[in-house]
């Protein structure tokens, strides 16, 4: 059938099982944009294309299909530059179409032209500068399937204008099936299952631990495999510790569950690591987030790493056993070799670690103060109020700071993909696009962004977007009236010398800018008002709330492992020291 | 690149990482792979890329001066590149490495018989020459190169130009 480019483009996105795009047009982009009229795909037009790209991450993540982002040439790409490296970092499957200048066009700075792929190079898996309309269906394909599978990420595809628009006849192509067989990508061979003789000696080490402890990492989200990852901690009765990145693979309320380990872990899951004679690290790279300085990290600990990306084994700590492959295939396959080996049967007596695990949860849990009449909210209180509000599923993002650790330490993650947060990057403006994108992707299920006041500030203009697209997603802003997190160590750390951190709890009127969205907004400031606050949002289905909870300032994040020193040198919270 | 003395062209040799890639022959590809480098603060020391047999690969054969661990990981970021479709590392010891000259140099009237003989007893070509200057080629073993150039020295080099090594693996290794 003979088709311009723009209706290849369109048709192969559809033939994607694409549902929804989100993007912005312009010039170059716009001979796209006639086609997309007629399409059965919904385009949610955003405010900024930074919002585009992290509403096709939040989408990715909640859905586990991959994201799409459709943004012009120029400046239109410079603003995709930041979620493409939030992709790329945190592994999310993401196809970001841009628009191009003209082919012939392209060097010489032309209107609006930018050199798209060189930006873009680092910051994705793969990206393609695509030079005739007859490749466009087998290029999308293979963009899709290089997003999709093997270790997930962000794949570009830049689109001269001339081969999509009708009106140049270098825009004629005839169709074609976008089938597997066309691709051609022959040095492109993501790994699936592990090495066998590995598994055993995993299996044979895993048997001999004394110290177990599972590190799960947000490869078992990619891998989808909570399943199997809840599988084999009950076969071998080992506990957990689930990365920021891998909140909710493991639920929390699970007895094996010690939570978040790293630098604003909880006391239990940094010092169980600390401790162990074996890591089992699962989809996890090591983050030095995570491990706090190095040559102090888990210092008796013999590693066992899985991972689907070659490259992270060894990149950081030397592993003991190192297996490439699938995470879901691979614990199947531990799972086993363990019951070959005669399973729970054959670990050893692990009481002594057990009780020595249930010590330090007992001595060091997570704690606040809550607050004395007339002072501000206590961030944490109002995140246990909100867990304690909304159904189990609801799917929670969230932006980078304070309030960041507080949702993750206090919400309760028993299901996988309702944690959606900016891990690798750590990317201020995240939460509500990505609240956006979640919600798109799962409209059945109740959306809350958890913000700061200074994330709020970088992308919160996307509540226009889901004021008009009807996105009824809802907000905790937490106006600690500070940048808090960097406030945090400039008191910690720079002697209480507080430099460019302060922002107001007055200006803006988040109340009155939210409302100007489209939204309703409330202010809250008393404990007791929390509640019935949030039960009012969560009545409310057919805008997006935000609500503004005025915070106490000088409230700070623990446990803490002050960077560059070692997990032993975890910082607890001054009550209990 | 300091050009080492005669008696120790191996160590030369030791002191440098060959990586062999085989990448689709495609518009970028070698941008792909140098960024990988140069984000890290690498330099590539030599480099040659060509077609192979199969026109729609080529192959890139670069050496580069860093610590083995640091290129372990270079080198598993590299295969993760969806255009480079094979990747090793060639020992010296285990390999057959190439490199080609092209050198003009100044030779005086009674010199140009030992330049001569010099050219003969290093097997290079001699591809151009005037009343006061030659051009010579020389395809040999890397280190070979370098002590060709020493000597050339002494006539006073013009212009030079090596092409970056190339490598097979040794027929038996
Ligand atoms: C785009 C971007 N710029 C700067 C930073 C550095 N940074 C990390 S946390 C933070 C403060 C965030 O403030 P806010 O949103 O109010 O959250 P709080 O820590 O107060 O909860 C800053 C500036 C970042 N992570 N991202
Ligand atoms: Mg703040």
């Amino acid at each position: 059938m003979d088709m311009n480019g723009g209706q290849a483009l369109v048709k192969a996105l559809e033939c994607e099982g694409v549902e929804v795009v989100f993007g912005l047009p312009g010039g170059a982009i716009l001979p796209v944009y006639d086609p997309i009229i007629e399409s059965t795909i919904r385009h949610i037009l955003v405010r900024h294309e930074q919002g585009a790209g992290h509403m096709a991450e939040g989408y990715a993540h909640a859905t586990g299909r991959p994201g799409v982002a459709m943004i012009t040439s120029g400046p239109g790409a410079t603003n995709g530059v930041t979620p493409l490296c939030d992709a790329y970092m945190d592994s999310i499957p993401l196809v970001c179409i841009t628009g191009q200048v003209p082919y012939a066009a392209i060097g010489t700075d032309a209107f609006q032209e930018c050199d798209t792929t060189g930006i873009t190079l680092s910051v994705t898996k793969h990206n393609f500068l695509v030079t005739e309309a007859q490749d466009i269906p087998r290029i999308i394909h293979e963009a899709f399937h290089i997003a999709t599978t093997g270790r997930p990420g962000p794949v570009l595809v830049d689109i001269p204008k001339d081969i999509v628009d009708p009106r140049n006849p270098r825009s004629a192509m005839t169709w074609y099936e976008p089938t597997d067989d066309i691709m051609e990508l022959p040095g492109y061979r993501p790994a699936t299952t592990g090495d066998p003789e590995m598994i055993r000696a995993a299996a044979e080490m895993i048997c001999a631990a004394e110290r177990p402890v599972l590190y799960a990492g947000g490869g078992i989200l990619k891998a989808r495999a909570a399943a199997e990852l809840l599988a084999l901690a009950e076969l071998i009765d080992v506990p957990v510790v689930t990365t920021l990145m891998a909140r909710g693979c493991f639920p929390d309320s699970h007895e094996l569950c010690l939570g978040m380990p790293g630098m604003h872990g909880n006391y239990t899951a940094v010092t169980a690591m600390q401790s162990s004679d074996l890591l089992i690290a699962l989809g996890a790279r090591f983050d030095d987030r995570v491990t706090g300085r190095l040559d102090g990290f888990a210092p008796d600990a013999k590693v066992i790493h899985v991972d689907i990306d070659a490259a992270e084994l060894g990149k950081v700590r030397n592993p003991d056993v190192a297996i490439r492959g699938d995470c879901k295939l691979v614990i199947a396959e531990l799972v086993e070799a363990l019951k070959a080996c005669g399973g729970l049967e054959a670990q050893p007596d692990r009481r002594a670690w057990r009780s020595q695990i249930s010590g330090w949860q007992e001595r060091h849990p997570l704690v606040y103060e809550q607050s004395e009449p007339g002072e501000l909210l206590k961030p944490q209180y109002v995140l246990e109020v909100l867990r304690d509000s909304t159904p189990d599923d609801t799917i929670v993002t969230s932006g980078v700071g304070q309030h960041q650790m507080w949702a993750s330490q206090y919400w309760r993650f028993d299901h996988p993909y309702t944690w959606i947060n900016s891990g690798g990057l750590g990317t201020m403006g995240f939460s509500v696009p990505a609240a956006i994108g979640a919600k798109v992707g799962m409209p059945d299920r109740m959306v809350w962004a958890v913000d700061g006041d200074g994330c709020f500030q970088m992308t919160a203009q996307e509540l226009v977007t889901a004021s008009m697209e009807r996105i009824p997603i809802k907000v905790a802003l937490f106006n600690n009236a500070y940048l808090g997190m960097v406030r945090q160590w400039q008191e910690m750390f720079y002697e209480e010398r507080y430099s460019e951190v302060y922002l107001s709890y007055e200006i803006p009127d988040y109340v009155k800018w939210a409302e100007a969205m489209g939204c309703v907004a409330l202010r809250v400031e008393a404990p007791e008002e929390v509640a019935p606050a949030i039960n009012k949002a969560n009545e409310i289905d057919d805008r997006p709330v935000v609500l503004e909870f005025r915070s106490a300032a000088e409230e700070n994040v623990y446990p803490m492992v002050p960077a560059g020193q070692s997990n032993s040198d975890i910082v607890v919270d001054p009550s209990q020291r | 690149m300091t050009a080492t003395s005669a008696t120790a062209p191996t160590d030369h040799s030791h002191r440098f990482h060959t990586i062999v890639t085989t990448v689709e022959n495609k518009p970028g590809v070698l941008a792909r792979v140098a960024g990988l480098f140069a984000r890290r603060g690498f330099n590539i020391e030599s480099l040659a890329v060509a077609p192979t047999a199969d026109e729609r690969f080529s192959r890139i054969t670069f050496t580069v001066d860093v610590a083995s661990s640091s290129l372990e990981q270079v080198v598993k970021q590299l295969d993760k590149l969806i255009n480079v479709v094979e990747i090793s590392e060639l020992s010296p010891t285990e390999s057959v490495e190439r490199e080609l000259m092209l050198v003009t140099v100044d030779v005086a009237a009674g010199r140009r018989h030992e330049l001569l003989e010099l050219v003969d007893d290093f097997r290079a070509y001699v591809l151009d020459a005037n009343q006061s200057q030659m051009m010579l080629s020389l395809a040999a073993r890397p280190g070979r190169l370098d002590e060709f150039e020493e000597h050339l020295r002494d006539f006073g080099i013009v212009q030079l130009q090596r092409t970056g090594r190339v490598a097979l693996p040794s027929l038996d290794s």
